[in-house]
């Protein structure tokens, strides 16, 4: 969790928004900070967080998570974060047949499979606790990220239709939040990805776009992040604001300022 | 160790450079520039406390276990080496040429350290490609061989001007070669030799030669992965299971690191259509095999190094999902074949090496090199890695005004030369130096000569701070 971001989207741990989809996009650059932004501040938050991994290992998010104050382990074991660890499964969905049907089964399948035994493993793992009283605040569906979905196999309306279903269980009837992350492809003319990005664009309530700088590497500039609301119930201060920051990451956190105010510049 | 271990890129490269140089000998060490070497001796030592898995050391920033390439400047690019559990794509030169080599390096360092290898191909038989290694670079009677072949750029006039020019002293040094004892991580190696026989039938190695595995009857269960694939997971899958170099069944012998080599992934040799049309039926059949691939080297204790002919692949969609599905990329771009080989400015190399990308691992933020534009170079014996700049720095010294090649310095590492933002800051610097240098010399005039007064005119008012503006009303005092 860095403070700063928080600032800049005008929220701390203690009065997380509810039924909320964020989507997070990285153009020429790496956005998965803000992945372990959230990660990290829902678990402070102290929500119930389903985390589906599939670009990295449970060590490295842990370790970073360890970096910014949370301890992935320590939540896993108290029920808190169910993990979903997208290279190893797939190693034991491709090499041993299973009764059960895998949340990934789709690894196997000829045809274009469906992601319904995702949607289920993410509704079993939100579900509320049967004696009523909730022990967590409310449940958070944490995807890193959905571009891989599509290099899996996966069409981009199944991706879609995965998350639309996701909004439904997750958003709508739990009030709960969900957070994905989408690479932009840019110049690759990538199709599926394009579809899946303007479709999520348009339906999420808060966007958030980590760019490289066009004009190529800096050292002290790692990138931009721009800032876009869709909710009209924002104040309007938010609305005339320049909502474009750079930011520069550091070995625990991220420092956030306005363009061109790199303080290894002024 | 553990003082280069903490000052981080930069000073560490400092000090192996120190080393390397001390190694290497007295020979070069004329310029009273050269920095004592106090750590030339302590790496060995220091690596060989920690680490227990021969040709192996941990990485300073995030505590992953490190593989040499088998080419330390390439390793020093990437961060101090390849992280044992991910994969490192090379993207091809047009001819494979140069990617070959960079493929049989890797393998070579894999023999020297006695790690396993499991060689993959679908064009050449692995024994043959493992006869081909180059021969390591080891004792003191390679030296000699070795300075021939460094020495010949490495002139006395050179040295005396860098002594002149000290100011390139602060350029980011790439590491020098030399040979170097068989403890170390990260070999030298001689491309005109071959690896001796007895080293290479002492090593332990597994061939996939795709044309060997191919089954006639394809009784296999319908999967949405080229059949090649298929069999080529379940070979590597069975080594890492068999030998134990996943951890879940305990080793009895010494651990040790399995290295995977796969030759032209996705040409049309290993069954994929990728290279030939752009909406093929099985374009998630590559991606597919990279992310389970992935995930067995994430749970083993393994290194993958992948060439593909990405200059092929009709989809450019297909190579970012790729590239995103990778850990470590390098590009190679050879000038054979492009109007780049008679560009003086690259006449002393073959190709220019992109560092696409580089992997995150257990944090935020990642290795980077300052070094950006990058050149290789295949000398006799040697494939060495260059910033270009080292050579256009010596070019432009002489046309430039002082601190302009500063400047051209921070711009490139954001342009890539012979780019037209580059040619145009160029002729903008060069049009503002000389209209102040005008600008100054018409102050200084006496300006006595009418004719000169008349052109003062004829610029305008308001240009002229010195009371001479004769047509403006409120002025009471008028020179004669």
């Amino acid at each position: 969790m860095f403070p700063e971001l928080n600032n800049l989207l005008n929220t701390t741990p203690d009065r997380a928004e509810q039924g909320k989809l964020t989507l997070l996009c990285d153009a020429k650059t790496d956005g998965s900070f803000l992945v372990h932004h959230f990660l990290s501040f829902y678990l402070k938050a102290n929500c119930k967080v389903c985390f589906v991994a599939l670009i990295q290992s449970f060590s490295h998010y842990n370790i970073v998570g360890q970096k910014l104050g949370v301890s992935l382990t320590a939540a896993r074991e108290c029920g808190q974060l169910v993990f979903l660890e997208g290279l190893k499964s797939s190693v034991d969905v491709f090499f041993r047949a299973q009764a059960e049907p895998h949340p990934l089964q789709f690894l196997r399948e000829a045809d274009a499979g469906n992601l319904q035994p995702l949607y289920e493993f993410v509704r079993e793992a939100l579900k509320p606790a049967d004696d009523g009283q909730a022990a967590w605040r409310c449940p958070v569906l944490l995807v890193d990220d959905l571009s891989v979905l599509l290099s899996l196999g996966m069409g981009a309306v199944a991706v879609l239709d995965f998350i639309h279903y996701c909004r439904a269980a997750v958003c709508w009837e739990q009030k709960g939040n969900i957070v994905a992350l989408v690479h932009d492809s840019g110049d690759a003319e990538d199709e599926e990805n394009d579809i899946l990005l303007n479709g999520l664009s348009h339906q999420s309530h808060l966007i958030l776009r980590a760019e490289g700088l066009a004009t190529g590497f800096c050292r002290d500039v790692h990138g931009q992040l721009k800032i876009l609301w869709r909710t009209p119930s924002q104040p309007a201060a938010h609305r005339d604001r320049s909502l474009t920051y750079q930011y520069k990451i550091q070995d625990k956190s991220v420092s956030f300022f306005a363009k061109g105010m790199s303080p290894a510049i002024l | 160790m553990a003082a280069a271990a903490t000052c981080g890129t930069s000073a560490g490269n400092k000090g192996c450079t120190a080393a390397a140089a001390a190694a290497a000998g007295g020979k070069n060490n004329v310029t009273s520039f050269q920095r004592k070497g106090p750590r030339a001796s302590v790496p060995d030592s220091g690596c060989a406390r920690l680490v227990s898995i021969a040709g192996t050391r941990p990485s300073v920033r995030n505590g992953q276990l490190l593989v040499s390439t088998g080419l330390p400047a390439l390793d020093q690019l990437l961060g101090g080496g390849l992280a044992v559990g991910t994969v490192l794509l090379i993207e091809e030169d047009k001819y494979n040429i140069y990617s070959s080599l960079l493929f049989k390096y890797f393998l070579a360092e894999g023999v020297i350290n006695g790690h396993t290898l499991l060689v993959a191909s679908a064009k050449e038989d692995p024994a043959d490609i493992l006869q081909e290694l180059p021969a390591p670079l080891l004792d003191d009677n390679c030296k000699k061989d070795f300075d021939e072949d460094v020495g010949n750029h490495k002139t006395p006039e050179s040295n005396i001007k860098m002594k002149i020019a000290w100011r390139y002293q602060l350029l980011p040094k790439m590491e020098q070669p030399g040979p170097v004892s068989s403890s170390r991580f990260g070999h030298y190696y001689d491309l005109s030799k071959r690896m001796p026989q007895e080293l290479i039938e002492t090593s332990k190695w597994h061939g996939f030669f795709f044309p060997e595995k191919l089954s006639p009857t394809l009784n296999i269960e319908p999967c949405s992965l080229t059949h090649g694939y298929i069999k080529l997971l379940q070979f590597i899958q069975n080594v890492i299971y068999e030998e134990g170099f996943d951890g879940s069944n305990p080793q009895k012998k010494q651990k040790n690191i399995l290295r995977i080599g796969i030759q032209n992934l996705g040409s049309p040799l290993w069954g994929d259509d990728i290279c030939c049309t752009e909406n093929c039926d099985n374009s998630h059949s590559l991606t597919k095999f990279l992310y389970v691939l992935r995930g067995l080297l994430r749970t083993s204790l393994s290194a993958c190094i992948i060439t593909m002919p990405t200059h092929l692949i009709q989809n450019k969609a297909i190579i970012a999902r790729v590239t995103n599905l990778s850990d470590t990329v390098v590009g190679l771009e050879s000038f054979i074949g492009s109007e780049r080989e008679t560009n003086p400015l690259y006449k002393d190399y073959h190709g220019l090496i992109h560092i696409r990308q580089i992997p995150r691992l257990n944090n935020l933020i990642y290795d980077v090199s300052d070094v950006k534009d990058l050149a290789f170079k295949l000398k006799r014996k040697l494939f060495t890695i260059e910033w270009v700049q080292d050579n256009y720095l010596r070019q432009e010294r002489n046309i430039y005004p002082p601190g302009f090649s500063y400047l051209l310095k921070q711009k490139d590492s954001a342009w890539g030369e012979g780019s037209l933002q580059h040619s145009t800051f160029l002729m903008s610097f060069l049009a503002k130096t000389a209209a102040f240098a005008s600008r100054l010399v018409r102050h200084s005039e006496p300006l006595e000569q009418t004719d000169s007064r008349s052109i003062l005119q004829a610029a305008g008012p308001g240009v002229w701070r010195d009371g001479r503006r004769q047509e403006a009303p409120g002025l009471l005092a008028i020179p004669p």
